[in-house]
C-alpha cells in the first residue's frame, strides 16, 4: 500500500476516517456499478449528487425515473424513490409520478436511444406540454447496453454495428429538438465540464417546467473501441479542446459531429406555465368555485 | 539541499478506495496541481489505481472526486476533514 | 370502506356502458385517467374529463397508448388509483406495460371496449376476440384478473369489483366490454356512497428502512407505498428481490415469478363469479360471457319452452378460468354450447376444464354484430340430440 495515499481502511495519526460525500446519495451495497472503465455516466451520477448535497432538497421528496440502457441503470444506483422503467417511457412515468404528487420533484435520467428514438415522442409532447421535470440525457452516440447500435445522434460517418460501414444517417441535435418542442430550460455540458455541470444541475433542480440538460460522455467500450478513439480520457480531452461555451446560443447552430466545435452553456432559460398550473388556473377560470385547485 | 525548491504544504489530501477503481485516469488527467499518479500496485481486478506523486502539491479541491466515475477517489481540504471526521464519527460510532 | 361521496353519482340514470363504466371508477375512487381515443372506448375517457375537475384528481390524454399505459403506472407509484381505456389496437399498444404493471405489482384497471379485429377491423362494432389476448399478449408468464359485464349496470358495477380486486391482489385488472355493451343505453342505478363497498389500498406500516416493496405477506401480496415517504422505493421491470433490486439469476426469477403466478391461480376458486341457472341436472349447458349472454338467454328460454333441460352458466369472471366449476357442470348435463363472438377462444377454455367428459359445441362469430338467437338454439338443439 502506498505511503502517499490515504485508504479508507487506513487513517492518519489514529484518527478516524471520513466518508466519501456521496455515499449518503448511493445505495451503497449496490456499488460497484455495471458501468465500463472510463464510462462518463458515473462522472454525471457524481456532479448530479453533488448538485443533490448543495441545493439541500428535501431527498425524500426527488424522485428519479429512468429507462433502458447504461443510462438507465441510473436509478438503481441513487439513494432515492427509484423507477427503472420501459425503453423510452420514462418520461410519460414521471409524468404520472408527478401529476399524481406535485410535491414531488421528479427528474428523468436516460439516455440518448431511450430518450430520442424510442421515446422522441414523448419526450416532444412533455415538452410542448411544459411538464414540470428535469430531463437528464447521458448522451454517448450509441445504444450501449445491447453493444453498439446506432443511436439518432450518431455522427455521419461513425461505425456501429448496425451501421457497420459507417454511419449515413443524419443525426439529431437535441437541443435543438428540446428548444423546438418547447422546453423552458435547456443547457448542453460535457463530463469534462464537471463543476459547471453540477451548477447546472443545481439551478436546474430548482427551478419549474420542462428542463433539459444534455451530457456529453465517453462510451470507450462500444462508441471510442468501434471508432479507434482512444480511452475515456481521450475523448474527455476531446471534449476540453473542441468545447466552446456559448450560453445563449441559438440552437439550430449546436449540433454536434465528429470533429468541429462542441458548443456547451445554457441555451434556453424562459418560463411558461406548467401544465399542472394551466390546468389549474384554466379550470379556475372556466369553472370557478365548482373547482377546487389541485394539489396546492 | 539548500538549492532545493520551497517547501510547499499540502492544503489537503485525498482518499482512495483502490479496490473500487478502474484504472481510468480522470482524476490523474484532469487534477489541477498533477499530484495524482498511477500506482505501482495492482488491485484486485488488475487496474493501477491513483495515489499521491506529489501530496505537497495537493490543495484538497476535490476535482478528482467530481471526475471519478466509480466513486473509488475524492478530495478534501485538511481544514474540511475535522468537521468530516466528528461526522463520520457520529454516522459510523463502531469506528 | 365505503366510496368518497365526491364521486358518487348517487340516482337512478340512463347512461350508457361507457359512461357506466366511468362512473364506476370514479365512485371506486380513481382519480387519475390517462388514457388515449379510440373508438368505442372514447366516452369512458370524455366523461372522466368532463367529470374529474369538480371530483378532484387529474385527466390527461397522452400521445398514444404506449404513454396511457405507464403514466397510470407513474401515478400508481404516486399514490392514485388509476385506469386507462382502449380497444384492440391501444390494448396491443399495452402490452409491454400490461407486463410492467404486472412483474411491479401495481394495482391499476385496463378497460378494453373489444371491437372487430384484427387490425383496424370495424372500429364501431363488436366482438369478443381480445380474451386470450389479455391472458397471453405480453410476453413472460403471468396471470391477470378479468371481468366481463353484459349490461350498464353491470359495467358500473364490476368496474369497481375491478378497482377493489386490483388493490387486493396488486395486479392489473382488466374490464373486457365490448362495443355494444359500451354503446347500449340502460338504466343504471348508482346507490348512496355509504353502500359501495370500496378495498382501500394496502399501506405499509413499516418505517422507512425496514419496508421492502416485494416482500409478501402471508396471502402472497406485498404492501403498497409510495414515493415521497421516505422509503426510497426501487421499482424495475427487470426481475428482483423483495428490496425492488435487480437479482437476475435462475432462482430470483423461479421465486419471484411462481409467487405472482401463485397469487392468482392459487386463489382461482374464491374469485370464480359464474351466474348459473338451472344448470343442475341439464341437458345442455350454455356457457356465455358479456353480451352474448343476453342473446344465449333468449336462446335458452327458447329451447326450454321446447321441452329442454337446458342450463346457463355466465361468466362474470373469466379469468382466472374458472376450470373447477366448469369442471364440475360438466358433470351436470351431456353437452356444453359456447357462443361467443370471436372464431373460437373461451371455448378451448371450457374444452380444457371439461376434458373431453362431454360435447363441447362452439357458437363462433367473427364480429360486427351480436349472434342471432336462432342460431345459439340450433346449436343447442344439436347439442341435445
Amino acid at each position: 500500500m502506498s505511503e502517499t495515499t490515504l485508504n479508507d481502511d487506513q487513517d492518519l495519526s489514529g484518527l478516524p476516517l471520513v466518508d466519501n460525500p456521496v455515499m449518503p446519495y448511493l445505495r451503497q451495497e449496490r456499488i460497484p456499478h455495471i458501468w465500463c472503465p472510463g464510462c462518463g455516466i458515473g462522472t454525471t451520477v457524481n456532479c448530479f449528487t453533488r448538485a443533490l448535497e448543495e441545493a439541500a432538497l428535501d431527498l425524500d421528496k426527488v424522485a428519479i425515473v429512468s429507462g433502458i440502457g447504461c443510462t438507465g441503470r441510473v436509478a438503481g444506483y441513487l439513494n432515492l424513490d427509484s423507477f427503472h422503467t420501459t425503453h423510452g417511457r420514462a418520461i410519460p412515468f414521471a409524468t404520472g409520478l408527478k401529476l399524481a404528487n406535485p410535491d414531488l420533484n421528479v427528474v428523468v435520467y436516460s439516455g440518448d436511444g431511450d430518450l430520442f428514438a424510442i421515446g422522441g415522442n414523448h419526450f416532444m409532447h412533455a415538452a410542448r406540454r411544459n411538464m414540470d421535470l428535469l430531463v437528464v440525457c447521458v448522451n454517448n452516440f450509441t445504444y450501449g447496453m445491447t453493444g453498439g447500435q446506432v443511436a439518432p445522434t450518431t455522427p455521419i460517418g461513425a461505425t456501429q454495428t448496425t451501421m457497420p460501414f459507417g454511419n449515413f444517417e443524419n443525426p439529431a441535435s437535441l437541443p435543438f429538438l428540446a428548444d423546438a418542442a418547447g422546453a423552458t430550460f435547456v443547457a448542453r455540458w460535457t463530463v469534462f465540464h464537471v463543476r459547471q455541470l453540477t451548477r447546472c444541475f443545481k439551478e436546474a433542480l430548482g427551478k419549474k417546467g420542462f428542463r433539459f440538460i444534455e451530457i456529453m460522455a465517453p462510451c470507450p467500450t462500444l462508441f471510442l473501441r468501434r471508432n479507434r478513439l482512444g480511452d475515456g480520457v481521450d475523448m474527455v480531452r476531446q471534449y476540453k479542446e473542441r468545447s466552446v461555451l456559448r450560453n445563449g446560443a441559438d440552437t439550430k447552430e449546436v449540433a454536434v459531429g465528429m470533429e468541429g466545435d462542441i458548443v456547451v452553456g445554457t441555451f434556453v432559460d424562459r418560463e411558461r406555465p406548467t401544465w399542472l398550473d394551466a390546468m389549474n388556473s384554466h379550470f379556475s377560470s372556466v369553472l370557478g368555485d365548482r373547482y377546487r385547485t389541485y394539489g396546492g | 539541499m539548500s538549492d532545493a525548491a520551497p517547501v510547499r504544504k499540502a492544503k489537503g489530501t485525498v482518499f482512495v478506495q483502490p479496490e473500487v477503481c478502474k484504472g481510468c485516469s480522470y482524476c490523474i488527467e484532469f487534477c489541477p496541481t498533477d499530484c495524482l499518479e498511477f500506482s505501482r500496485e495492482f488491485n484486485a481486478k488488475g487496474y493501477h489505481y491513483p495515489v499521491l506523486g506529489r501530496p505537497e502539491d495537493c490543495t484538497g479541491c476535490g476535482l478528482c472526486g467530481l471526475y471519478c466515475p466509480d466513486f473509488a477517489i475524492f478530495g478534501m481540504r485538511f481544514k474540511d476533514i475535522e468537521a468530516a471526521k466528528a461526522a463520520s464519527l457520529a454516522s459510523h460510532p463502531t469506528r | 370502506m365505503t366510496a368518497d361521496p365526491k364521486g358518487v353519482l348517487t340516482g337512478v340514470h340512463f347512461l350508457d356502458g361507457d359512461h357506466a363504466a366511468c362512473e364506476g371508477a370514479l365512485a371506486a375512487g380513481c382519480r387519475f385517467v390517462s388514457g388515449y381515443p379510440i373508438t368505442p372506448s372514447t366516452e369512458v375517457v370524455e366523461r372522466f374529463a368532463q367529470r374529474i375537475p369538480m371530483v378532484g384528481g387529474v385527466f390527461i390524454q397522452m400521445e398514444d397508448e404506449l404513454a396511457a399505459s405507464i403514466t397510470m403506472l407513474g401515478a400508481v407509484w404516486g399514490g392514485k388509483k388509476v385506469m386507462t381505456v382502449t380497444s384492440g389496437p391501444g390494448l396491443s399498444l399495452m402490452m409491454e406495460h400490461l407486463g410492467l404493471a404486472y412483474i411491479t405489482e401495481a394495482p391499476c384497471v385496463f378497460i378494453d371496449v373489444q371491437r372487430g379485429g384484427p387490425s383496424t377491423g370495424l372500429p364501431t362494432l363488436p366482438a369478443q376476440a381480445d380474451m386470450m389476448q389479455v391472458k397471453w399478449g405480453s410476453h413472460g408468464d403471468y396471470e391477470i384478473i378479468a371481468l366481463v359485464p353484459d349490461s350498464p349496470q353491470e359495467c358500473f358495477d364490476l368496474t369497481i369489483k375491478a378497482f377493489n380486486l386490483a388493490e387486493q391482489w396488486r395486479v392489473p385488472v382488466f374490464l373486457m366490454m365490448d362495443e355494444v355493451v359500451g354503446h347500449m343505453t340502460e338504466r343504471v342505478v348508482i346507490p348512496e356512497a355509504s353502500a359501495i363497498e370500496i378495498t382501500e389500498r394496502r399501506w405499509t406500516k413499516k418505517a422507512p428502512g425496514e419496508y421492502r416493496p416485494f416482500d409478501a405477506c402471508a396471502d402472497g401480496v406485498p404492501a403498497m407505498a409510495k414515493a415521497g415517504d421516505g422509503h426510497r422505493i426501487h421499482v424495475t421491470g427487470l426481475t428482483h428481490d423483495e428490496r425492488g433490486w435487480p437479482a437476475l439469476t435462475p432462482k430470483s426469477q423461479d421465486k419471484l415469478i411462481r409467487r405472482l403466478t401463485n397469487k392468482i391461480r392459487d386463489n382461482a376458486d374464491a374469485l370464480a363469479d359464474i351466474r348459473e341457472d338451472q344448470c343442475e341436472g341439464a341437458d345442455v349447458i350454455v356457457v356465455s360471457y358479456g353480451i352474448t349472454s343476453r342473446v344465449a338467454s333468449s336462446a335458452v328460454l327458447q329451447a326450454r319452452a321446447q321441452g329442454l333441460k337446458v342450463g346457463h352458466a355466465r361468466l362474470v369472471v373469466a379469468w382466472p378460468f374458472p376450470t373447477t366449476r366448469i369442471a364440475y357442470l360438466a358433470t351436470q348435463c351431456k353437452a356444453m354450447v359456447v357462443p361467443e363472438l370471436n372464431l373460437g377462444q373461451m371455448v378451448h377454455e371450457v374444452s380444457r376444464a371439461v376434458a373431453g367428459k362431454v360435447p363441447v359445441l362452439l357458437v363462433d362469430h367473427a364480429g360486427g354484430t351480436v349472434h342471432e338467437p336462432q342460431v345459439i338454439l340450433d346449436r343447442i338443439l344439436e347439442a341435445a340430440r
